[in-house]
Order: C-alpha cells, then structure tokens, then sequence
C-alpha cells in the first residue's frame, strides 16, 4: 500500500514536471500596478481588449503605488501603473524607469461619518477639513505608502499637522477598501478615490457619505512607465512599450472611458496627451 | 457589512455553480500545495530517518534547528525568497518570481522540516532491535532503513499529513512569491485574502468551505491509508 501510494505519487511529480515546458508561447509581462485599479475591475475589463490585439498577457501585481514602483526599481516588474505623480518622476529622473506618461484620472474625495461629528461637509478646502477633522473627529490612514497615502500625508503637511502618534490617528496598513471599512467600523473619517468609493459602499453597506471633494488638491492622476531596460537585462521592454503605447493610443483612451461599474459610473477620466 | 448567515447562504449557492475561474484556483492550489509536499518528503524522509538511525557529531544541533524551522514563519520565508529571486537579486536570472514554481518552492520550504523531524521522531521511537536484527541478518543498509521506516510508517504519516495542513493553509509566503495574479499564481487562500479585502465575503466564505473540504477529503483518505496499513502488519 505504501509503496502504491509513494509510485502514484512518483507519477504526479513526473506530469508536473513535464507539462510547464508547454507554457512558453504567449507572452507575459508583469505590470505592478495598484489595489484601488485593480479592485476597481478595471483591469479585468481593458486587458483581454489589449490581449486580443497584440497576444501580450499582462499579469497584474496589486500594491500600494510605493510598493509598486520600489517592484519595478527591483526589475521585478516591466512596468509600472500607479498614481503618485512626484514619485514616479523621481524614479524616472533616477534611471529606473523610461517613457512616463499620463494616462487617466480620477479623484480623491474626503468621507466620513454620515452625522459628521467634525462638521466639515461641504468644506471647499481639502486641509481646512483635515485642521477640523484633527480637532474633533478621528482618521483612519492608509499607512502603507500608496498613493492615497502620499495624498493624505501632503494634506496633514500642508497644514503642518504631524498625525503620527496621535490618539485619533489610525494606520490602517491595509488596501483601500479595507481602510475604509476599518474607518466606517471606528466611525472615522478618511481619504478614498472617488473609484473605490463608488464601487465598494453598497456592497460594504458602509454608513459614510462624501463630505469633501473638488478641491484641486484632490485630483489624481495616475500615469504608466516602463522598467528601464539598460538597467535590467531580463525585463521585457518591447512588449510593456506596446501596452505602455496602448493605454495612451486613441483605443486605449476609449476603453478606459467606457469603462463603467456596476451602477454605470465612470470611474477614471482619460487624460493622456 | 453583510451578516454571517448571508454570506453562508450565498456562499453555498457559489459552490454550486463552481465556474471556471474558480475551478482553476481550485486546482491550482491543490497542484501547488501537493508538489510542494512532494518535494518536501523526497527531502525530508530520508534526512529524517538518516537522523533517526545514524550516530554523528552536531547531531543535536541539527535537530534542534529543524524543530525550530518547524515553525518557520511564513512571512520570513516569502521575504527571503523573495529577495533571492527578485530580477535584482542572486536567483533573478531564473526568472521564478511570480510564477507558480516560486510558490512551490516556498511550500517545500516550509514542509520540509516538518516531513524530516517527525520523520526522526517517528524512526527514533522504533524498538532498536528492528535494525540489529535486521543487520545481522545480513541486511544492507538500504534493507535496513526500509525495514525501520516500515515500522516507523504511521509516525511519518502523521508527520506528511501535519506538513500538508501547513502548505494548504499557507497564504503569507506564497503571496509575497506569486503576487496574487489572477488566473496565474491565485490560490485558494490569497483568493480569500483578495476577496476579503474588496469585501466579497460571499465568495470568501465559499472559498473556504471549499478549502476545508477538501483538507477533510485528503485526510480522510490518508487515514484509511494508515488503518489498511495497520492491518498488513508483518
């Protein structure tokens, strides 16, 4: 019986071996992108589109947009598709990246409890409702060096607010929607994009509302670049240049506009030129 | 939030209507989970039993180290797998990250020193007398270790089906070494991860009856397996 079990497994061990060796045809390349796209099913709608024109699959890595750029600074992506504009042109002027572009936007709103302890709805400045909100309400931070995160930490600077430490202020360290459910369960306030936002409070049934948007300051633009090639000899250039060159071509631009969510809003805006 | 009872509900009806896409995490976990044992017992039963029958020097030593990455945190094995095989990395040539492969590698990481010190366990608690005998009965070393890991068969047993309820449950090293890619390195438990954090908790859920079943199936049949093995007792 033993000696049974050890041949079947023995055979197991041997078709496995054997059957990658098929998996080499198609193209694959990996793009370190964010939690907020990724959740927002926009990948899983513009992908196949790109796969179906030029063969090229694109495995997707889901981060914070810190954690997405330090991937590929390793080589360990061939491109990057975040949202935190400083850092991406930090890490191009650096050398580890090429080709940044823009490619769409949307926006970060402020929500909060729905009864607004802080009173700060419909303030028009994103950092007078932070001052407001550090007075007299509580803030659940992403806390893990996203994009939002980068966001969230100019407004406090802005201010010259430093909310570390402080009793109303709570790193979450998690994805976006995560964070706000964690803001939704400590009756918090925090900082979502409208994307997240939209897509994740019916489900969540989160008893929060949009209390602060508009302000230019919470604009959010997220842009493409590729992984150097000089710099990483097995990173796949060629390829993540002709996604890179789609997301920004007349299609690729449409197809992002025309994605919509479950209740037929636009969640990103295209904006490359 | 949903209540528990709706995400149960709604959970059975996904499981069934298993789709594709959940199939294939399905069977992808089940591959990685299972190769990784694999190796993790072509490795670690004959080291186990080696240390169980051969008298050497660092003997202890060695052995206290395989107790002790018996609880090897998962993290810290993704972390450093990580790191190797990262494109800037020693290993980046192999291109393995992200891929299943690295999630395999990582599994056998963390089974093996389970496989080889219950293996050493198992072995050490076998009557001496079975190997004398059987060497003075002229047999070859080779002989002789098979005869003891015959006696010894339940106890390694135990210790394969302890390592397979550690790979199957793994999520912190495979997720960091396979990145959660849809339809290529997401498993069971980071699908649940994933799911949790959109808050699809339905799916969560179904995810997890699924995975628990199927720990419930596998080791019910390793336990026939034992129990036919006790009757054939020589």
């Amino acid at each position: 019986m033993f000696r049974k079990a050890v041949f079947c497994l023995f055979l197991v061990l041997c078709a496995v071996v054997v059957r990658p060796v098929q998996g080499f045809a198609a193209t694959e390349i990996i793009c370190s992108s964010t939690t907020s796209t990724d959740n927002s099913g926009l990948f899983g709608y513009i992908l196949p589109l790109f796969e179906k024109k030029t063969g090229i699959k694109v495995k997707v890595v889901a981060l914070g947009t810190g954690a997405a750029i330090e991937m590929g600074k390793r080589g360990d992506a061939d491109v990057a598709f975040v949202h935190a504009k400083e850092q991406e042109l930090k890490a191009v002027k650096e050398g580890f990246f090429v080709n940044r572009h823009d490619v769409m936007y949307n926006d970060f709103v402020i929500i909060g409890p729905v009864d607004d302890p802080a009173r700060i709805r419909g303030m028009k400045s994103a950092s007078e409702a932070f001052k407001k909100i550090a007075a007299a309400g509580k803030f659940v931070s992403r806390g893990d060096k996203s994009g939002t995160n980068t966001k969230e930490l100019q407004l406090w600077k802005m201010v010259g607010i430093e909310p570390k430490g402080q009793a109303w202020y709570i790193e979450a360290g998690q994805g976006m929607e995560k964070t706000q459910r964690v803001a939704d369960e400590k009756r918090a306030y925090t900082l979502t994009d409208r994307g997240t936002w939209l897509a994740t409070k019916d489900k969540d049934r989160l008893a929060m509302a949009i209390l602060v948007e508009g302000d230019p300051m919470l604009f959010n633009q997220y842009g493409v670049m590729a992984v150097n090639p000089a710099r990483f000899k097995g990173v796949k250039y060629k390829e993540a240049m002709e996604f890179v060159d789609w997301l920004i071509s007349k299609e690729g631009q449409q197809t992002i506009a025309s994605f919509k969510d479950k209740n037929g809003n636009q969640l990103f805006f295209p904006d490359a030129k | 939030m949903s209540s528990i009872y709706d995400s149960f509900s709604q959970a059975l009806s996904l499981i069934f209507h298993l789709d594709a896409e959940l199939l294939g995490i399905i069977f992808l976990s089940m591959k990685v989970s299972c190769i990784g044992l694999l190796v993790a017992v072509v490795l670690g039963l004959p080291l186990g039993v080696f240390l169980g029958i051969k008298k050497f020097r660092l003997k202890g030593i060695l052995i206290t180290v395989l107790n002790t990455f018996m609880g090897l945190p998962p993290v810290v094995v993704g972390l450093f797998l990580y790191l190797l095989l990262s494109r800037s990395g020693p290993l980046g040539f192999l291109s393995l990250l992200y891929t299943s492969t690295a999630m395999v590698v990582a599994q056998s990481i963390l089974a093996f020193p389970i496989v080889a010190a219950l293996t050493h366990s198992a072995v050490i608690g076998v009557d001496p007398v079975i190997g004398q005998a059987s060497s003075t009965l002229g047999a070859t070393r080779l002989q002789v270790s098979l005869a003891v890991i015959r006696e010894a068969r339940f106890g390694i047993v135990s210790g394969i089906v302890a390592a397979f309820g550690r790979v199957v449950a793994e999520v912190g090293a495979i997720l960091i070494v396979g990145g959660n890619i849809a339809g290529y390195t997401r498993v069971m438990t980071t699908a649940i991860a994933l799911e949790t954090d959109k808050g699809n908790f339905e799916l969560a859920v179904a995810l997890g009856i699924i995975l628990i079943a199927i720990s419930l199936l596998i080791n019910s049949v390793l336990h026939i397996v034992q129990k036919k093995g006790m009757v054939g007792v020589s």
